[in-house]
């Protein structure tokens, strides 16, 4: 049941509408069996997530990594490469970040320091995927199990750097020196001055996620090379005969991938806690799965899903502040319920929906 | 005049304000660390203290488990915003949050456990753990048969190494020819839950002759004390008391009160007896003590508890004095 039988307003509008709502519908009944009113959970829900500007400053900044994470994961998805590594690549990244910024941060203005950071974050992260890209390309070792693998080498192996040797002397937390502020991005606060966020960490790594959703779509849509990764993804045979490489195709993807993942560090970092700390990538890349799942692998669709996961994040905070009965795992509920409707169950409602508005074109085809 | 006046009308209103606030209008809160409040260990310990202070006076808490490090400051703050004092931080890991947050909310009362945040309006708690450590350290020498005792730790941090410390002065002052075995479990996160990794460490200090292990491993010395048990030879718990654990089996517990030192702020801030800086709880604060009860009972012989008593009194008068491994990083 392909796309095509769909209107487009439905495939990418309706059905994730309906998913979502299915998924709010379970989890009110989850509420409801604890005991609390589910109304007024998506009230406090939506209030604490948009209803102020410190609530609107969190979800962008949770947004900001889930538009990264899931960015990396779309562009795979493109090539049909399926990659679960985003948490040790965003992990390592904060690895190039941190270097940078602990090089620079007591010589240069923030803005000598980015650039690096960037690169430093994107190389890190690429690097991070070469591996399980090659042993892709040249053995044929699946992707799915060498990137879950290499998460645990990343923790390991940040574990070891934090521990031994980039801890700041003396503290009994595995984390670095905090950067002076030469290695902190600015926050959206002191950028402009039309909108409070109060105190939210919101910062520049959001404008640095929006302009890489431009580029994944340039690349993806409007380049030789975008259209190699979509020709392979959809046909790699195919793609294979019409003389594509399929070793560079996989190659080069999962580096931009991984690339993407590793610059999620920016955003927690460099913007938000200004020193490099132990376990900071706390599930942001697998919630990029999700993300991408439901965004359609387009960078807009990405946008509207990172900040609905931003939304779930903040406003669950806001929940499980308010409502001690509903507590942190409660929240995960939720979210889980909303991964399970919007990805697995995906295609729950299609059948439904594809009676409904394919009977108006039967006709107008067997006339034709 | 007419201004004195106002002042004098603020004054007496601010009175009758503090008179109807005492002893009543406090609004506590904890936050918890990373391991969240049913950790079996340090967390749910201020969970229990939060518990026990409810139930004495009535008055309802507030509390917060966090998922990330982003939501530190954030749930600080959102506490704060609420008028909730004392605000209790629980965990080293916490320092840098609070240390922003009470700089914002200067009327308001923090506190935080294990870690020293030096501002007007922050309690910090610390703990003397080498001195309970020592003393457990008497009973473990007296208790040993074998001469050899041995002390397993979670993640390799100072922290643990104070524990290590104590612990070994307190066995090589009652038997100067006593040999200590030390292993750390880990250094990550991961060390505070692998009770299998415990149990092994353990099972290895036994086959090099230990016969009293003594732990500071958070859920995994659940897997030393299961070891000791299994091989018939004795554990030491610590931070709650584990003497129930293995009944028989678990010479003592070195009790680290942070419920005491949560309640006890909740307390203070009701009875308007609220003190700001660092508050090192000891022996003599009964912060820190070793455990006896019907489970241990058994085990702990009236010469034995003789001495540890002595130590105990020793170390409270100042006549014994346990190097503290933070001091300088270096143990003697």
């Amino acid at each position: 049941m392909s796309a095509g039988q769909l209107p487009r307003w439905v495939d990418y509008g309706l059905i994730p509408l309906l998913n979502l709502a299915a998924a709010f519908l379970v989890s009110g009944l989850v509420v409801l069996l604890i005991g609390e009113n589910p109304l007024e959970a998506v009230e406090i829900l939506l209030w604490g997530s948009l209803g102020f500007g410190e609530g609107v400053g969190f979800t962008l900044f949770y947004a900001t990594n889930f538009i990264f994470t899931g960015l990396a994961v779309a562009v795979a998805f493109h090539a049909g490469l399926f990659n679960i590594g985003g948490e040790g690549q965003a992990y390592v990244g904060g690895l190039g970040v941190a270097l940078a910024c602990l090089a620079l941060d007591q010589y240069v203005p923030w803005w000598v320091t980015m650039p690096v950071a960037v690169i430093g974050a994107a190389l890190m992260g690429a690097a991070w995927a070469f591996i399980p890209a090659w042993l892709q390309a040249k053995r044929g070792s699946h992707v799915v199990i060498t990137t879950i693998m290499f998460n645990f080498i990343a923790s390991s192996l940040m574990v070891y750097l934090l521990v031994n040797v980039m801890a700041k002397p003396g503290s009994m937390q595995p984390e670095t020196r905090t950067f002076e502020e030469g290695g902190r991005l600015p926050f959206l606060n002191d950028l402009q001055s039309w909108f409070d966020f109060g105190t939210a960490p919101v910062n520049l790594s959001l404008i640095i996620a929006l302009i890489a959703c431009v580029l994944v779509w340039v690349v993806i849509w409007r380049t030789r090379l975008g259209y190699e990764i979509r020709s392979f993804g959809a046909n790699a045979t195919a793609a294979v005969y019409a003389g594509m490489l399929p070793v560079r195709i996989i190659i080069v993807t999962m580096l931009i991938s991984g690339g993407l993942s590793g610059m999620m560090a920016l955003n927690e970092i460099m913007g938000s806690q200004h020193r490099l700390l132990i376990e900071f990538v706390a599930g942001y890349g697998f919630v990029g799965i999700a993300v991408a799942l439901m965004g359609r692998a387009h960078p807009v669709g990405i946008v509207l899903a990172a900040i609905l996961f931003g939304m779930l994040y903040q406003g669950g905070a806001e929940l499980s502040f308010e409502k001690p009965a509903i507590t942190r795992d409660m929240i995960v509920v939720i979210q889980g319920l909303v991964i399970l409707f919007a990805g697995a169950l995906e295609n729950l409602f299609r059948p439904a929906l594809v009676r409904i508005f394919t009977p108006s074109r039967v006709p107008a085809v067997q006339a034709g | 005049m007419k201004k004195l006046l106002t002042i004098s009308v603020a004054a007496v209103a601010g009175l009758a304000f503090t008179a109807a606030a005492m002893a009543a209008d406090i609004k506590p809160a904890v936050l918890y660390d990373l391991g969240g409040k049913f950790d079996k260990s340090f967390n749910e310990a201020a969970f229990a203290g939060a518990e026990k202070f409810k139930e004495d006076t009535g008055v309802a808490y507030r509390d917060f488990e966090i998922q990330n490090d982003s939501q530190r400051e954030q749930a600080l703050r959102n506490f704060a915003k609420r008028g909730q004092s004392p605000i209790i931080a629980i965990g080293f890991s916490q320092a840098n949050a609070v240390e922003k947050v009470a700089k914002e909310f200067p009327d308001i009362q923090f506190a935080i456990v294990d870690m020293v945040v030096d501002l007007p309006n922050v309690r910090s708690v610390v703990f003397k753990e080498h001195e309970g450590s020592y003393v457990v350290g008497v009973a473990a020498a007296l208790a040993s048969e074998t001469g050899k005792v041995g002390f397993i730790g979670g993640m390799d941090i100072p922290l643990i190494r104070k524990f290590s410390c104590g612990f070994k002065q307190g066995v090589l002052a009652t038997n100067p020819e006593a040999e200590v075995f030390e292993n750390m479990t880990g250094t990550t996160g991961a060390a505070w839950n692998d009770p299998v990794k415990g149990g092994e460490l353990a099972k290895s200090q036994f086959d090099r002759g230990a016969d009293v292990v003594y732990h500071a491993a958070g859920g995994t010395g659940i897997g030393v004390l299961q070891a000791a048990a299994d091989a018939g030879k004795l554990g030491i718990g610590v931070d709650s008391n584990q003497n129930g654990l293995h009944p028989g089996s678990v010479l003592t517990s070195m009790l680290k009160r942070v419920d005491v030192a949560v309640a006890t702020a909740f307390e203070d801030a009701m009875n308007d007896k609220w003190t700001s800086g660092v508050q090192v709880l000891g022996l003599a604060e009964g912060g820190v003590d070793w455990a006896q009860d019907d489970n241990n009972a058994s085990l702990i012989s009236a010469d034995m508890k003789a001495a540890v008593e002595q130590a105990k009194a020793d170390i409270i008068s100042g006549k014994v004095e346990v190097h503290d491994y933070m001091s300088d990083s270096n143990c003697p």
